[in-house]
């Protein structure tokens, strides 16, 4: 654990409801959380609890009817409706991690880094020697020129971590990152983000069923039918 | 980083298969056109290449293309002291099917008005105009002749001399040139017991004919004059002239021209409905390859859009995949068209102006195909790999 940032999220009184009338099923209940750069929260749940829609409010991909989102202590979305540029918000201040790689099969482990910065509009030497630095930091400057098809499933999974953190984001979003691994990968993935976010300044919020990881983890929540509470830490 | 170029590197073959398939179908698209062309200029370069101001034709005919035409060969003397006439030829213009080495050999067989016509004017490939007054021949290559030959037909053999190129008639059978003399000779031949039969039931009547008579009345014969007006005199004036003839149908060249395209009239709005067809047959299949290429690619597109990827971005892969396609696809055509399209029994005629025209009209077909795949991207959402 390390002393904490900035608020770099903050969401408050979130409702999102699926369906109407008698069939109406409110997945977000009146949820609020921030978090702060290099912070590593877990978010835990049963199947329906409303993780993933939590995540997809958060990360600005499906927003709540009610509420408010800021990122960067910037409101970005009320109620509903965007108040800023969305997806250049997404573009340089969030990555995603998921529980497949979901690297772009055609081009390398670099060429997907580079292309998380090019999408931001950051190209050339500066944009190379980034990525360059980044999978060295994740030790994959060996696998930089192979296509994912060629990576094991570890490997990928550091590729995507490093296009997460390419245009150091506020927050990293990952939905159930160790999943399809071991529980030393699953440990090595959560070690590998916990060290990003606190060395990078990155608010990491993971939603995991992975419980052998929660002990690295500074914040956990837990969802239970579109209500979130906070749990404390695992000694 | 270019991701069109990129995806198309990562997947050569694939991208190869679908560019030569598409260059298969826009082979078709221009030889459609090209046939298309072919037809009018197979159909009018006959009677282009024998300069004739005016063509003068058995009266109320279309002849000697449309219909048979059968003029007294004395209308050539005739013609030639009109006024205004620099030139009047006898022609004639038959078909006939014999055998030439074990194989039917169908040709148009055409009489030039030798000395005065010689075949000069024909577009002769190889070889020469006739230089004799019997027993040679022009031929066009589609005949299958070599230069040297000799064909025998009726009952004489004839020498090939020359060569010609895309001669052949509305039905796309090749035609061969003879003299005058020589043309009558082989369509008049009658085998020596028609002869004899001929003169046996003439000599039973009473009016007992010699051997000549038989023969004689087809000799005189021709299909057309051609008239060629001479310099400073009007055609208009010449061409009145000749249609005040009581005897005689005379057109200009351009009367003779229309209706040689009304010959071909049919089987060019055929083609034509064919070839609008398979443009648009064209269209649906490249939007249809478009558009399941970006299917293929959809859970990718989700991921570009997830990370905050530009609407251009997206779209400005498909679309330059599309032109890549295009390109691909065209070049492919464009090689096969100047590698095959000679070998084509009827003639496939490609103009410039044509490769730029369809080369357009398909780049406009991938372009729509192309859009019809950023349709469906921008319908992608954001969240379908978290969604997933």
């Amino acid at each position: 654990m390390s002393a904490l940032g900035a608020e770099a999220l903050r969401a408050e009184g979130l409702v999102k409801t699926y369906g109407s009338g008698h069939t109406a099923l409110r997945a977000l209940d009146d949820v609020s959380i921030s978090t702060r750069r290099g912070e590593v929260a877990a978010l835990l749940g049963p199947s329906g609890a409303g993780k993933s829609t939590l995540l997809q409010a958060l990360g600005l991909l499906s927003l709540p009817e009610q509420g408010t989102i800021s990122v960067g202590g910037r409101v970005v979305a009320v109620d509903g409706q965007a108040r800023e540029d969305l997806a250049a918000i997404r573009r340089g201040g969030m990555g995603f991690v998921f529980q497949k790689a979901n690297l772009i099969p055609f081009l390398t482990a670099r060429e997907n880094v580079l292309l998380a910065l090019q999408i931001n509009g950051r190209v050339g030497a500066p944009a190379a020697k980034r990525a360059d630095d980044l999978l060295g930091y994740l030790e994959l400057t060996e696998r930089a020129a192979h296509y994912p098809a060629m990576l094991s499933g570890g490997e990928q999974q550091r590729v995507s971590i490093a296009r997460a953190l390419a245009n150091e984001p506020a927050v990293v979003f990952a939905d159930e990152p160790t999943a399809a691994l071991d529980k030393k990968r699953g440990r090595d993935v959560i070690e590998l983000l916990g060290e990003a976010a606190h060395d990078h300044g990155t608010s990491v919020f993971v939603v995991t069923h992975d419980h052998r990881t929660l002990d690295l983890f500074d914040t956990i929540y837990e969802m239970e039918d579109g209500r979130l509470r906070p749990q404390p830490p695992v000694s | 980083m270019n991701l069109a170029l990129k995806d198309i590197g990562f997947q050569r073959l694939r991208f190869a298969a679908t560019g030569l398939g598409l260059g298969l179908l826009f082979t078709l698209v221009l030889a459609m056109g090209g046939i298309y062309k072919g037809l009018v200029e197979e159909a009018t370069q006959l009677a282009d290449s024998l300069e004739a101001d005016i063509w003068i034709v058995q009266r109320d005919t279309r002849g000697p293309f449309a219909e048979r035409s059968v003029l007294p060969a004395e209308t050539e003397a005739r013609a030639q002291v009109v006024t205004g006439v620099r030139s009047a030829r006898a022609f004639t213009y038959v078909f006939i099917q014999r055998e030439h080495r074990g194989r039917p050999l169908r040709l148009g067989l055409v009489g030039l008005a030798w000395p005065l016509d010689r075949g000069d004017r024909l577009p002769i490939v190889e070889g020469r105009a006739l230089r004799a007054g019997r027993y040679e021949m022009v031929a066009d290559r589609m005949l299958g002749f070599a230069l040297g030959e000799v064909v025998h037909l009726s009952d004489e053999n004839y020498t090939v001399v020359g060569l010609t190129r895309g001669m052949v008639s509305s039905s796309g059978d090749g035609i061969a040139f003879f003299t005058l003399a020589d043309a009558q000779r082989i369509e008049g031949y009658l085998a020596p017991e028609s002869l004899r039969l001929a003169r046996a039931g003439r000599t039973g009547s009473s009016f007992p004919a010699p051997f000549e008579t038989a023969i004689a009345p087809r000799q005189e014969q021709v299909s057309a004059i051609l008239v060629e007006v001479a310099p400073g005199a009007s055609a208009a004036d010449v061409l009145q002239a000749f249609q005040a003839w009581p005897d005689v149908t005379a057109r200009s060249a351009s009367e003779q021209r229309a209706l040689l395209l009304q010959v071909v009239d049919k089987p060019r709005r055929q083609i034509l409905l064919f070839r609008v067809l398979l443009l648009a047959i064209s269209g649906i299949i490249v939007s249809l390859i478009l558009y399941n290429m970006t299917v293929a690619r959809t859970h990718e597109i989700g991921v570009l859009k997830l990370m905050g990827a530009r609407t251009s971005m997206v779209a400005g892969m498909i679309l330059q995949q599309a032109m890549l396609l295009w390109a691909a696809g065209y070049a492919v055509a464009l090689a096969l068209a100047v590698l095959t399209f000679d070998r084509f029994p009827r003639k496939v005629t490609l103009t410039g102006e044509e490769i730029v025209l369809v080369g357009v009209v398909v780049f406009v077909v991938c372009v729509l195909g192309g859009l019809a795949g950023v349709v469906r991207a921008l319908r992608i959402p954001a969240n379908l790999v978290l969604a997933s």
